[in-house]
């Protein structure tokens, strides 16, 4: 790029805002549906419903161990698609740059979106770039919505959850969370934690090629584990039982949290996911996520109770009981 | 095994158990006088697995919580103050004072900033040099040496725009007024960690001695909090009250001399005001005259008119283990942790904030 940092001009809808498109975004997401160049892009309909989805990105540092604001830009609009149970069709990008944004951060974020989308296989299809002054925003923000299509038979509502079902999670929670809070607070570890962020549609199809009647799928990103479970309590009124031991947590994530103050259970995720599933189909689901990488750390995590409906509770270490809430406020480091 | 996984073991944490199961004691009223004591017997669910005879109390442990109304509304009128920065520790924005909290004086533009530490606040006066910035310190003995070590370095580098509001306190006369009232029957006393890594084990020897009654240093994890209960209750059958260090690994008899040393150098011992207990002699921390610079109760001409509480709130008897936060009547309801009426519900230390969290709806 002729420039070193981004300019107003870039998002004024005049020459260097094309030569922008033109030089960067256009060759970084080439495909047939970009090449369109219309207002909008034409995609064939294959048949089944339309899921439609859309998500805001404002992470801050935007690279951060494992990731930047581009790979979860694309994973995390595709993964609210793959847990409705939907095949990805496109993505929208829409960016809103700040006045004075390193070219060189940008094209980097911008390479990562390219890679990240061909590796899923789900293109960026349509695309708007802003830019604000100066302090408007902070570097970089990236919206991505996305729409697929979900097959016939298929029925993923939080709304599913039925007593006796089994718990699964795809693997280790709280990485991404303490990725981007380390980073944050400028603390290294010795074995660095990485954000685990990476597309989950072709786990979830491996998923239904065992069985369609998956109850319950939901990406656990803010708020983590407890907060999404809470909310499948709460939607299909039933209760659900967790065991602290077989919660799947990295022993690196695990010392991070104790010297950050920080709880995995709130911590967000950016490539797992919950499944809530008939026992009966249980083993067989994960033995299917397991064959997958992305699933390779597959466990039952508890299951779904008839007693006290929308309350989360959790056997401990120890053989106790607790409740597991609902985040409120945001989390502290202790003070004493 | 990881050093963290041994002190969550639970093969160990059930032997354990079971020992303190087998135990002829009878009723036994067991306290803790450290929040972070309180959230991590909640959060492993040790009061679940206690047979019926054990009561876990829970004392005036939680920093947060013992400040009084008074000296929050004093750090209201301070972050009013025009030029002023007020700097704090993150759960006491949402305390509600007299008339208003600090997180609402945040909402009217006033600017009130969270810290993680006082050196925080020292590195903000630094950065501000046209801005008073005045750090609200509350806590006890251990975040006490952060603050002194404070004041020093911001003596040493001539830095004139920070000063300190204390309202810290000791934990000791705490427990010693708490006992002294009698209102609650304490049988055994878990030491707190933190604290006692920086006053020494030693300090609670008066326990024992004075009071008869068994103490058990403990930290964190459920093994630590497990073994030092086991530990009371041992000394309680056994009718020989004394002094054990379950948390050897970092307390020491003696403390942490050289971070205490820091403390004395820069602050002497005043009367303080606790919320729930009123005035308790010697219990507070006052900035010594000769670092007067940097007391912002002496720059800073601050009135604070008629502090109260809020008529329902009961943290008072919460904080004195007279009251199980459910026995409140606004407790989950017209109090919460998202429309709190008092500190107890606020504080991720406070004791209506961990039933609120981790037992709600148990029974």
């Amino acid at each position: 790029m002729k420039h070193s940092q981004i300019l107003l001009a870039h998002g004024s809808g005049g020459s260097m805002m094309h030569d922008l498109i033109q030089e960067l975004f256009l060759p970084a997401f080439d495909n047939p549906f970009l090449r369109q160049a219309n207002d909008q892009a034409l995609i064939d309909n294959p048949g089944g419903r339309i899921a439609f989805t859309t998500d805001s990105y404002v992470v801050q540092p935007v690279i951060f161990p494992g990731g930047s604001i581009g790979e979860l830009a694309v994973h995390g609009t595709i993964n609210d698609l793959a847990v409705g149970g939907a095949r990805p069709l496109g993505l929208s990008v829409g960016m809103i740059l700040e006045e004075g944004l390193d070219m060189a951060l940008l094209e980097d974020i911008v390479g990562r979106m390219k890679n990240a989308s061909e590796e899923a296989g789900v293109p960026i299809v349509t695309g708007d770039t802003k830019v604000v002054e100066r302090g408007s925003c902070d570097k970089i923000f990236i919206n991505t919505s996305g729409i697929g299509i979900v097959p016939g038979g298929i029925d993923i509502d939080g709304k599913n959850a039925r007593p006796g079902d089994a718990v699964l999670i795809s693997g280790s929670i709280g990485d991404h969370g303490v990725a981007v809070m380390s980073e944050r607070r400028g603390v290294q570890f010795s074995t660095p934690v990485v954000s685990d962020t990476q597309p989950l549609h072709q786990l979830v199809k491996s998923m239904f090629s065992v069985t369609h009647s998956i109850h319950v799928m939901r990406d656990p990103t803010r708020g983590g584990i407890a907060t999404t479970l809470n909310e499948i309590a709460g939607q299909s009124r039933v209760g659900i039982e967790i065991d602290e031991e077989a919660l799947p947590i990295s022993p690196e994530v695990t010392g991070a949290c104790d010297l950050l103050g920080l709880d995995p259970l709130y911590l967000a995720n950016e490539g797992k996911l919950i499944a809530i599933v008939p026992e009966a189909q249980a083993d067989g689901v994960l033995e299917a996520m397991r064959g997958r990488p992305e699933g390779a750390g597959a466990c039952r995590i508890g299951r779904v109770v008839e007693d006290r409906p929308g309350i989360v509770r959790m056997r401990t270490g120890i053989g106790g009981t607790r409740i597991v809430n609902v985040l409120s406020g945001e989390m502290l480091p202790r003070i004493c | 095994m990881s050093v963290l996984h041994q002190f969550r073991d639970s093969t160990r944490a059930q032997a354990i158990i079971e020992r303190i199961r087998g135990r002829s004691t009878g009723d036994i009223s067991i306290m803790e006088f450290c929040g972070g004591h309180t959230v991590a017997i909640f959060r492993s669910g040790i009061r679940t697995v206690m047979p019926e005879h054990v009561r876990m109390l829970s004392g005036p442990g939680c920093p947060v919580c013992v400040t009084s109304n008074g000296d929050l509304d004093r750090a209201v009128a301070l972050a009013k103050t025009p030029g002023v920065i007020l700097t704090t520790y993150g759960d006491m924005l949402k305390v509600p004072g007299s008339r208003e909290s600090l997180m609402q004086v945040r909402a009217q533009g006033y600017q009130v900033e969270i810290v993680y530490s006082t050196l925080d606040a020292l590195k903000l006066a630094a950065a501000h040099p046209d801005r008073e910035v005045v750090f609200f310190a509350i806590g006890f003995e251990t975040t006490a040496p952060a603050a002194a070590a404070a004041v020093l370095q911001a003596q040493a580098k001539g830095v004139r725009n920070f000063s300190i509001c204390s309202v810290m306190k000791l934990t000791i006369p705490g427990a010693k007024a708490l006992l002294a009232m009698g209102e609650v029957k304490v049988d055994g006393v878990i030491g707190p960690g933190h604290v006692s890594s920086i006053i020494g084990s030693d300090a609670w020897r008066f326990l024992p001695e004075e009071y008869d009654i068994p103490v058990a240093i403990s930290g964190f994890e459920p093994l630590d909090l497990l073994a030092a209960t086991d530990a009371i209750m041992q000394m309680h059958e056994e009718k020989r009250p004394a002094l054990v260090n379950s948390y050897s690994r970092v307390v020491r008899p003696e403390g942490n001399r050289k971070a205490w040393g820091a403390v004395e150098r820069v602050f002497s011992l005043a009367e303080a005001s606790w919320r729930g207990f009123g005035s308790i002699p010697e219990s507070g921390l006052v900035l010594r005259e000769e670092f007067s610079d940097f007391n912002a109760d002496l720059r800073f001409d601050v009135t604070v008119e008629d502090s109260t509480e809020h008529p329902a709130c009961r943290c008072g008897e919460v904080l004195r283990g007279v009251l199980t936060p459910p026995e409140c009547s606004v407790f989950g309801t017209a109090c919460t942790p998202e429309s709190p009426l008092g500190p107890c519900m606020v504080s991720s230390e406070g004791s209506c904030a961990a039933y609120y969290h981790y037992q709600r709806q148990m029974a």
